[in-house]
């Protein structure tokens, strides 16, 4: 990495703790030296290192090696033929990160780098702003790294998440109010401690991680990138990565140039990307988020006029999802494929659905499904929706009477 | 009494490092011109070139965002807390 650089207007600063320009607020981005790293990043030297997301170390934002998360992603890219049938397309993958390591969601993925970038630059107390998945993930991985964290949520999460950060000894401030309270709050309180913020003043690094999934993505698929790419947005920053990360094996030559197209999906109970680039506009109007799809409820999204231009270039396009429909995707995923994720791998798929069915994702194609995180999280949101075991005493009369009533209302 | 604004950390060169200043302006936008003329600079920091506030400033009064108000246009009590805030990212 070379330096911070505002996305606004083009002003560079060194490579500190810092966010924000000076000048507009505009966001700062790590920007790298493509030439050098063209010299040490080859095919061959990626295959020949450990399979985690640090094996596309050169694009990931730290200067030395690696000290946090070293064991994070290359998560399972499954062929999901049965998905696809259901979905009413040729071909589907899913990128599975409800298995990343070690917190479940692909979160993991930017505190592994944003924690391995605060050790560098001497913190020992890390915190966050989070919606339940960064919580968890800054909690666990500080611990293992012996750094003191702060995680700020809001107060009425699911139980699953809450527990999940406070298991690691991590200091759990739950605040009444929406994440974008949240972060309001956190934006005060990273300006007032030293403290390492991870999607604060750690945002430039922190938000890097999330190339690693592209990266994978495109390993993973052969060597390619995928032509349709559908992304949960929540903040939007993911997706711009998803593009990121595409545009850097290109450039890197790693891939050869190809057409392809990111689609984003929200709940609509929080949904101004979506609306904004239905309604064909280039900025959303912020709202107040109203959805079981609490990993994705941000009204004021940070990247969202990045994430609008980033479909907005690759011919990609948003759509939204009721939360009966994300109850729904979540259960599709599960009986066709085995894989429970949480709410927001629910938008993922029943927009999916609604992308295909409107041929926006031609049924001709195949698609790459991004799913980042894991349903035992937010079991709360489909408690009741799922269906209930049978109960009945240990004999087989009973079991069989059971299978007989089962079959005959099959039939 | 007058209102307070909470000012954020990369403007506080053009404060003299100050956190909290008063203002007794009636609207959001009267205030960030009477800031400007304490802190000449710092209106350009905060308003775009088309006279909107920027798309990566948030500004609160008393918590609640301007744009679930009347933007710049939201008037102003005695007491009101203003908070100037940078975007952030996900979470």
């Amino acid at each position: 990495m070379r330096a911070l650089k505002c996305r606004e207007c083009g002003r560079e600063y060194p490579l500190a703790a810092t966010h924000v320009c000076e000048f507009d607020f505009g966001p700062l981005e790590v920007v790298y030296d493509y030439d050098r790293i063209k010299k040490s990043l080859s095919r061959s030297a990626i295959l020949s290192r450990s399979q985690n997301m640090w094996r596309y170390r050169e694009l990931l934002p730290v200067a030395n090696e690696p000290t946090v998360g070293t064991q994070v992603g290359f998560t399972p890219l499954v062929r999901a033929d049965r998905l696809a049938k259901a979905l009413g397309i040729r071909e589907a993958w899913v990128k599975n990160d409800t298995v990343n390591y070690p917190t479940l969601s692909f979160k993991d993925r930017v505190v592994s780098v944003a924690l391995s970038r605060a050790r560098e630059l001497g913190f020992t107390t890390v915190a966050c702003a989070s919606t339940g998945n960064l919580a968890n993930s800054v909690a666990a991985n500080a611990a293992a790294a012996g750094l003191k964290a702060y995680v700020f949520i809001p107060a009425d999460l699911e139980q699953g998440k809450i527990v999940n950060s406070l298991i690691y000894g991590a200091q759990v401030i739950g605040i009444r109010g929406h994440y974008d309270e949240v972060n309001r709050l956190c934006a005060e309180i990273a300006g007032k401690y030293g403290w390492a913020f991870v999607n604060v003043n750690m945002r430039p690094y922190y938000a890097e991680g999330s190339k690693s999934m592209g990266f994978e993505i495109i390993e993973q698929l052969g060597w390619r990138i995928p032509k349709h790419t559908v992304v949960c947005m929540a903040s939007g920053s993911l997706l711009t990565k998803i593009q990121k990360s595409y545009q850097e094996m290109t450039k890197l030559g790693l891939v050869p140039e190809s057409e392809y197209h990111i689609y984003g999906a929200q709940a609509t109970g929080c949904s101004p990307i979506s609306t904004a680039q239905k309604a064909g506009l280039d900025f959303f109007k912020p709202v107040k988020p109203n959805t079981i799809a609490k990993s994705l409820a941000i009204g004021t999204p940070a990247d969202g006029f990045y994430a609008l231009k980033v479909m907005k270039e690759t011919g990609g396009a948003a759509e939204d999802v009721s939360d009966d429909e994300v109850r729904e995707g979540i259960k599709l995923l599960a009986e066709t494929e085995g894989i429970f994720a949480e709410t927001a791998g629910g938008v993922t798929v029943g927009v999916a659905k609604k992308l295909i069915a409107s041929g926006k994702i031609p049924a001709k194609d195949s698609v790459v499904l991004c799913v980042t995180g894991n349903g035992l999280k937010t079991l709360d949101a489909v408690n009741g929706h799922a269906g209930r075991p049978r109960e009945i005493k240990p004999s087989l009369r009973e079991f069989e009477t059971i299978l007989h009533n089962e079959s005959a209302t099959a039939a | 009494m007058a209102k307070k604004v909470r000012i954020p950390t990369p403007l506080r060169k053009l404060t003299n490092n100050e956190e909290l200043v008063e203002v007794n302006a009636g609207t959001i936008g009267d205030a960030i011109v009477e800031l400007q003329s304490r802190y000449p600079g710092i209106k350009d920091r905060l308003i775009d070139e088309t006279g909107a506030i920027r798309r990566f400033v948030n500004v609160y009064v008393n918590e609640e965002d301007i744009r679930f108000l009347e933007n710049q246009k939201t008037a102003l009590k005695d007491g009101d807390e203003i908070s100037i805030i940078p975007a952030i990212a996900g979470g």
